[in-house]
């Protein structure tokens, strides 16, 4: 039994990782950037539904919406102010700039709402499932999360193959200048991935502390380097490697947890990672890149 | 005419379009990348149904040309005219919106969508469909795509590549990617089209072909064809008014009667080397 409650665990938190990864592997694929103050994002989105919840009493379905709210602004806030004047600097450049949006976020958090942990109380209000005499508990949290990232996955992938903003997004991911040369706004474009990767961070973030319920101004970072490194892991830039990269890191972590050692549990994470790039260097469902002239 | 260079005339407008005001005027543009200078004193006129060929031997700067008409380069000298508003100032993606579409030398198609999501990426600014309306599939999200996917399997209908739509772009074959990109730029309802080498790879009875193509554009849409091409006899054949670049510059203007027999030309392409043949470098 702890085998399948290990299991339910590890797609759980893998279905957070998951939704995170999507919002790296998509500006990965149309703005070829790493955007590292990803993570970060889903900190604002969590405190902005805990501020939501505990201090205006709005119910919890507000609460996500309101967090929804902010982190699209805020990602398109940075995505203007810091990253479109780098349009065509090096991708150093941008990566540099990516981290101090991350710390800049870190701090201003630190600022508004201090480094005292904030208590998340959990946005899903059912009990408990108890399965054959107690021995399988499965929390509301880990349903409602497998069930959030299934439905993301599927209406993302509606939106890219089926919709014209989609395939704008998928024409400016192959060939910048052509789609361009097509009457396609590149910057509205860009500016469009990073509100639905924001709006998915701030879902992730309410998730994760409800599971969760820690909440301090570095509660994104890791969750946010993790679900990179899920998104590497099942290819960059592909919307399905993102997800199966997030679900299978996130059952390697909690069985590594709970079969080797809690200390142990990240650093093996990364361990699968490195051996993966090493045989398959474009992840799981990477393409090869080709550089076009 | 043929013998001054640099003309005073604009290039050769054919007598039907005459009277209205061209679709694409160039005044004395030109580009510096650096110290060199690779277009200097463009000047011509393209009529609102001409086809016409810009020539000129490797590394004239007939594709800086066109990269210039599409604002891909900003110029250093010199403004275009898009059916009588100027281009400065504006984007790749507004130009293309003020009625200019383009092909490429090495073919740019997307090529992990498919045939139909190409041409439909080319309808992008006709399809009337929000952000909403996208991510929902709701507010008439349908009769939006329905009316979208109708307009695209026309235009793949016109290259008789209606039966290609759900083929991956990529895995077509060159013709084949060669229709598509046309069918693609055509999608964005240009008033010009610029071809950029599309005879390249061809064979002749390819080549043949996309002759007949050229000119079914031009009747069927009623627009203007500009082209770039090395295929000496494409060019003769379809090319109303022909202009020739050699280093950057204006060497020639005219039909294609007065090209053939112009010395300049004929120095710019025998006097140095063979290239009378046709060319099929990429």
């Amino acid at each position: 039994m702890t085998l399948v409650s290990n299991l339910i665990n590890g797609i759980s938190l893998g279905s957070v990782y998951a939704i995170i990864a999507l919002g790296y592997t998509m500006v990965y694929g149309i703005a070829k950037m790493l955007n590292f103050a990803h993570g970060d994002v889903i900190m604002i989105g969590a405190y902005t539904c805990f501020c939501a919840v505990a201090y205006v009493n709005l119910p919890p379905i507000l609460g996500i919406l309101l967090a929804m709210i902010v982190c699209t602004v805020l990602g398109v806030i940075i995505e203007g102010l810091a990253y479109r004047p780098l349009r065509k600097s090096s991708s150093l450049t941008v990566l540099i700039t990516a981290i101090g949006v991350s710390y800049f976020l870190q701090n201003a958090a630190l600022l508004i709402w201090g480094s005292a942990p904030k208590t998340f109380s959990s946005v899903v209000p059912f009990d408990s499932i108890s399965l054959f005499d107690g021995q399988l508990i499965i929390t509301p949290e880990s349903i409602v999360t497998v069930l959030a990232c299934v439905v993301i996955m599927v209406g993302l992938t509606l939106f890219t193959k089926k919709s014209k903003m989609g395939k704008a997004m998928r024409a400016v991911s192959e060939d910048k200048d052509a789609a361009e040369l097509m009457g396609i706004n590149v910057n509205t474009t860009i500016s469009m991935t990073f509100a639905i990767g924001s709006a998915l961070a701030a879902i992730a973030g309410v998730l994760l502390c409800s599971a969760y319920p820690v909440l301090i101004p570095t509660t994104g970072a890791m969750p946010g380097i993790k679900a990179f490194t899920a998104a590497v892991f099942g290819g960059i830039g592909s919307i399905p490697g993102a997800m199966i990269g997030g679900i299978l890191l996130g059952i390697i972590e909690i069985f590594a947890r709970s079969y080797i050692s809690s200390d142990l549990a990240d650093a093996i994470v990364f361990a699968v990672l490195i051996i993966v790039l090493l045989v398959k260097p474009t992840g799981l469902l990477g393409k090869k890149i080709t550089e076009k002239v | 005419m043929s013998k001054m260079v640099p003309l005073p005339s604009k290039s050769i407008v054919p007598e039907r379009d005459v009277d209205k005001p061209p679709i694409l005027e160039t005044n004395h543009l030109g580009i510096d990348f650096g110290g060199l200078t690779a277009v200097d004193d463009l000047t011509l006129a393209v009529g609102r149904t001409e086809i016409a060929g810009l020539i000129g031997p490797n590394g004239a700067g007939k594709t800086t040309v066109f990269n210039l008409l599409t604002n891909v380069y900003q110029p250093t000298r010199g403004d275009i005219m898009l059916d009588g508003v100027s281009t400065a100032k504006k984007t790749t993606a507004q130009v293309n919106r003020m009625g200019i579409a383009r092909t490429f030398q090495n073919i740019r198609l997307f090529n992990d969508m498919t045939v139909l999501d190409n041409v439909k990426v080319g309808l992008h600014n006709s399809i009337k469909e929000n952000l909403a309306c996208s991510i929902t599939h709701l507010f008439g999200y349908r009769k939006n795509e329905r009316k979208a996917d109708k307009e695209a399997m026309e235009f793949l209908d016109f290259f008789n590549m209606a039966d290609l739509a759900n083929a991956q772009a990529g895995s077509l074959p060159y013709g084949a990617q060669r229709r598509l990109e046309i069918a693609r730029a055509l999608a964005t309802h240009p008033g010009i089209i610029l071809l950029d080498e599309p005879a390249a790879g061809m064979n002749p009875s390819e080549t043949a072909e996309l002759m007949e193509n050229i000119r079914r554009i031009r009747d069927n849409f009623s627009i203007a064809v500009m082209l770039i091409e090395h295929d000496m006899n494409l060019v003769m054949n379809i090319c109303e008014g022909i202009c020739v670049l050699d280093h950057g510059k204006v060497i020639a203007k005219g039909t294609p009667d007065e090209i053939k027999s112009n010395p300049k030309v004929i120095e710019a392409y025998l006097g140095k080397k063979k290239e009378a043949n046709p060319d099929a470098e990429n």
